[in-house]
């Protein structure tokens, strides 16, 4: 039993030592620039990527090519996010700033992909050569308790980056100087601060920190992939929310905690179950959803106002903040013609490959109901959407094929189960709200995804059962073009209670306390209510659209469909086509599944190929979309009803004031004679 | 000898709205100016305006005869100018000692900042008492303390204090306005604006009575009052 606890902590540390990077990391980020910063492994892998292109690609120096990556590269991009987008949006709710860096994390790796040709070389196996030379491995300690060199350095690293930056707080001004631009850079300027330097400064060493963590990680993986990183930063910010955040030791010692128990864990379970392969990876969100919910220093933590915010002019005002009448009746025209002609190509005109997409269009549509409920009703971001998809889609896969039950009934009840988790998680979460409420969920869909995604009984096994379609009576929904309707009457259903419900007193009930986490904080057992039905009601309609989709693929593609990251793009799409209307959850849904077969694959590279003979585009890669959606996102902060539905509202406003303008001008001609 | 402080034609406005229309006045070294006004009138815009919280989009602004209608505030600051500021005017996530730290440390030496962190306790005991508080928790005077003590210690050459009564007992106004006064004695040019008229004119020499954004009544103090009574 000792033994076994001595050799989890030899184990254990340096795995707590690669998450305490990352915790210092974060909590530096979070205290120096104010930024709950999901894209910190977007950040690391950057760093990772031009250390690999350079050194392992290229053939540079190790020494110097970690060092342009870490001290040249990362802290450039992180100067270059302050000036573009965080330095604006010091205003903005701490959940708009979130959504901000997902859409980050969707945008950087691809656009360092695309930037570096990542695509172009495989880089399968290259991680391992970063340092050079095989493993060494020592034994200080006996044989027993083996060390590696790799792991040495990132110990040593850690401790001496840790110290550093205690010393930075303790014994500089400079630390002290971050935190009030953080809190009000005008005050801070007051007391002669020079908040914009002092801000790029935060920026450009958090970001040198990502870089760091991810020089240092990369080698541990196969591949350097910025899959890796997401799923440690997680596990980061699990051990800094044990230090609040605030508290570097703290977060140092929970990051080597959670490193020690994972590994501890591992040596006491039954080998080989699916818990011991299964909770290890997953103990960081387990502890983070946990903590997340009992701590009672995080709960405390609301976003300080700005005393001299006042000082800033009123945004401009939004294109509207109600729908005019003209654009509702526009669009709707608009979309009435639209589905008259698909309704004719569906029926008369196009091939299989199209129908298979537009069976997936609807079936996404139905789960991006879902964020529209969370998002753009209840305004929350829930980032585990599609693990409520991937709870319908297996249910309804499972009770069709094990129980022999009818599918439809299968997908309903797949929707229930899905709701009742939702509701579930959301009784102790709603209080909370805000970003703690984001990142428990994310906590969720990442223990989903390696514990209860992982069980023979939830994914059917290795024989991978097929979904069937449904059957009912003597219908039978196995002809693409009967399903298509059948998805069409579950999205007008769908749709019908989404527009219930945000007509209705819940609905109103969100209205109220959308984006005021200081309402959440006090709110009565009306409202909560409201947020755990709306939480349910999301869950539900993921569930049902997620058990729509297997039955249009005919499978789980869970990998593809279902998986974390899969989810957090789900919230990147919806939040830039709209996440307010049923039309948006369309838009996105469109977005998501045609705008690479269709847009990148097919119409723009016809439209350059016809209007210059020069150069020959056969189809635009699918990176493309992730870094436009991603972009995208990135709007959210100053246009939360979606930049597309932004564009509509402002491009009709103009029309509206041009005809109001023409309809003026001969009275005023008239009235002067 | 230029003066201290000289706006000429000042326009200021927040996006579209404009709050203040070609405002000119002068401050004498040394000398003390109240500034008086009706309820969005303009007043904190143009003490704004004199700390480079927000720039003139007209005009210009001179501090020692150089111009500073482009600068930024932290600039106005090191040049000597603090302005203690309309309601909540501390960092309410640090503690006492950190905001006397950051207020205090341009143009100190660690050792030197620490001597003006024990000067800044001697003059308000009760600041002393708190200084590993978060600042956000102290009462509504105790932190007009603590931006006062930065005043008292720093003697900047020139105040900007908006509505430094608001919300304080009579008692502790007048106490307010008695360190004013030692300021002033100090060495320090004064602007206050200020609702508590009789307080203000009775230490200033100079009055500006803004009138919607534009300079309504400008001249001695003592015949101010009868304008306001107006
Ligand atoms: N950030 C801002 N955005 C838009 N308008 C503003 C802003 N700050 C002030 N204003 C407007 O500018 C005008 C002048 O405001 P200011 O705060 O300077 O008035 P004041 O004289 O200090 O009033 P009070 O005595 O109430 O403090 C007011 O009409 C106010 O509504
Ligand atoms: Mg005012």
């Amino acid at each position: 039993m000792l033994e076994d606890f001595i050799r989890s902590v030899f184990q254990g540390v340096p795995v707590g030592a690669v998450y305490a990077l990352i915790a210092l990391g974060f909590t530096l980020t979070y205290k120096t620039a104010g930024v709950f910063n999901l894209a910190f492994g977007a950040q690391a892998f950057v760093a990772a990527a031009v250390h690999w292109e350079l050194h392992v690609h290229n053939g540079w120096n190790v020494a110097v090519s970690a060092a342009i990556a870490v001290l040249v590269v990362s802290p450039a991009l992180g100067v270059a996010l302050d000036f573009v987008l965080f330095r604006h949006l010091r205003a903005a709710s701490s959940g708009a700033r979130l959504v901000t860096t997902i859409g980050l994390l969707v945008a950087i790796p691809n656009i360092t992909k695309l930037v570096l040709r990542f695509t172009r070389h495989p880089s399968t196996g290259g991680a391992r050569g970063l340092f050079s030379g095989p493993d060494v491995v020592y034994r200080p300690f006996g044989d027993a308790y083996p060390i590696t060199r790799d792991e040495l350095v990132q110990l040593g690293v850690v401790v001496v980056a840790g110290l550093a930056l205690g010393a930075m707080f303790r014994f500089t001004h400079l630390g002290l100087r971050m935190r009030a631009v953080v809190e009000s850079p005008r005050l801070a300027e007051l007391g002669g601060v020079n908040s914009a330097r002092v801000g790029s400064f935060a920026w450009a060493l958090s970001s040198a920190f990502a870089g760091l963590a991810g020089v240092l990680i990369a080698p541990t993986y196969q591949n350097v992939d910025a899959a890796n990183f997401f799923e440690l930063v997680i596990a980061g910010i699990a051990a800094a929310a044990f230090g609040s955040l605030v508290s570097l030791p703290r977060a140092f010692a929970g990051a080597l905690g959670l490193g020690v128990a994972s590994t501890y864990l591992a040596t006491v379970l039954p080998t080989n179950s699916v818990l011991a392969r299964g909770l290890k990876p997953s103990l960081p969100f387990v502890v983070l959803f946990v903590w997340v919910v009992i701590a009672p220093g995080l709960r405390g933590q609301r976003d300080v106002a700005d005393p001299l915010s006042g000082v800033a002019p009123p945004p401009p005002a939004s294109a509207a903040d109600e729908r005019s009448r003209s654009l509702t009746i526009a669009t709707r025209g608009f979309w009435s013609v639209v589905g008259v002609i698909v309704a004719w190509a569906v029926f008369f005109a196009i091939n299989d490959f199209w129908l298979k997409r537009i069976q997936v269009l609807l079936a996404v549509g139905v789960i991006f109901l879902s964020i529209t409920v969370m998002t753009g009703i209840a305004g929350q971001i829930s980032l585990c959407q599609a693990a409520f998809a991937a709870i319908g889609a297996f249910a309804t896969t499972q009770l069709a094929v094990e129980q022999g039950m009818s599918v439809l009934v299968g997908m309903l009840l797949g929707g229930l189960v899905s709701a009742l988790v939702g509701g579930l998680l959301a009784m102790p979460l709603v209080r909370i709200g805000g970003v703690w409420l984001a990142l428990a969920t994310l906590g969720f869909a990442l223990f989903f995804h390696s514990v209860i995604a992982q069980l023979a009984v939830v994914n059917g096994g290795v024989s991978k059962p097929r979904t069937p379609r449904p059957l009912i009576g003597s219908i039978d929904f196995a002809a693409d073009r009967a399903f298509i309707v059948l998805e069409l009457v579950v999205f007008a259903i769908a749709a019908t209670i989404v527009v219930l419900v945000r007509g209705g007193t819940t609905g109103r009930f969100l209205a109220a306390l959308r984006g005021s986490e200081v309402a959440a904080a006090s709110i009565g057992i009306g409202q909560w209510r409201s947020r755990v039905t709306a939480f349910a009601l999301s869950a539900g309609l993921a569930g049902l659209g997620g058990g729509l989709l297997a039955s249009a693929q005919q499978s789980v593609n869970y990998d593809v469909s279902f998986s974390p990251q899969v989810g957090l793009f789900f919230v990147v799409v919806v939040v830039t086509l709209g996440s307010r209307s049923i039309e948006g959850a369309l838009q996105a849904a469109f977005g998501f599944v045609l705008f690479q077969p269709l847009i990148l694959e097919r119409a723009l590279p016809w439209v350059i190929n016809h209007i210059q003979p020069f150069l020959h585009v056969n189809a635009i890669s699918g990176l493309f979309r992730d870094i436009l959606f991603g972009l995208g996102a990135l709007t959210f902060a100053k246009h939360p009803e979606g930049i597309l539905e932004f564009q509509k509202r402002r491009s009709l406003n103009r029309i509206q004031r041009s005809i109001d303008r023409r309809k003026q001008q001969p009275t005023e001609a008239g009235s002067t004679p | 000898m230029s003066p201290l402080l000289e706006l000429e034609a000042v326009d200021a406005s927040y996006g579209p709205f404009r709050a203040l229309f070609g405002v000119s006045f002068s401050l004498e070294s040394g000398s003390a100016l109240a500034l008086l006004g009706a309820n969005g009138a303009g007043k904190t815009t143009l003490a704004r305006v004199c700390t480079g919280l927000v720039a003139p989009t007209a005009g210009s602004v001179r501090f020692d005869g150089v111009d500073f209608s482009d600068r930024r505030a932290f600039e106005f600051a090191r040049a000597g100018i603090v302005h203690a500021v309309e309601g909540r005017s501390v960092f309410a996530t640090l503690t006492v000692e950190e905001n006397l730290a950051l207020a205090l440390a341009s143009g100190r030496k660690r050792s030197e900042l620490a001597v003006a962190i024990d000067e800044a306790y001697a003059l308000f005991p009760r600041l002393g008492e708190r200084r590993r508080q978060i600042a956000g928790t102290l009462s509504g005077g105790e932190q007009r303390m603590l931006s006062l003590a930065r005043v008292l210690v720093d003697r900047p050459r020139l105040l900007v204090a908006d509505e430094l009564s608001l919300g304080l007992a009579p008692i502790i106004v007048d106490e307010v306005y008695q360190t004013l006064a030692r300021i002033r004695e100090a060495g320090t040019t004064l602007l206050i604006v200020e609702q508590h008229v009789s307080h203000a004119l009775a230490i200033a020499d100079t009055a500006v009575i803004l009138e919607r954004g534009s300079v309504g009544y400008i001249g001695p103090a003592r015949d101010a009052r009868a304008h306001v009574g107006v």
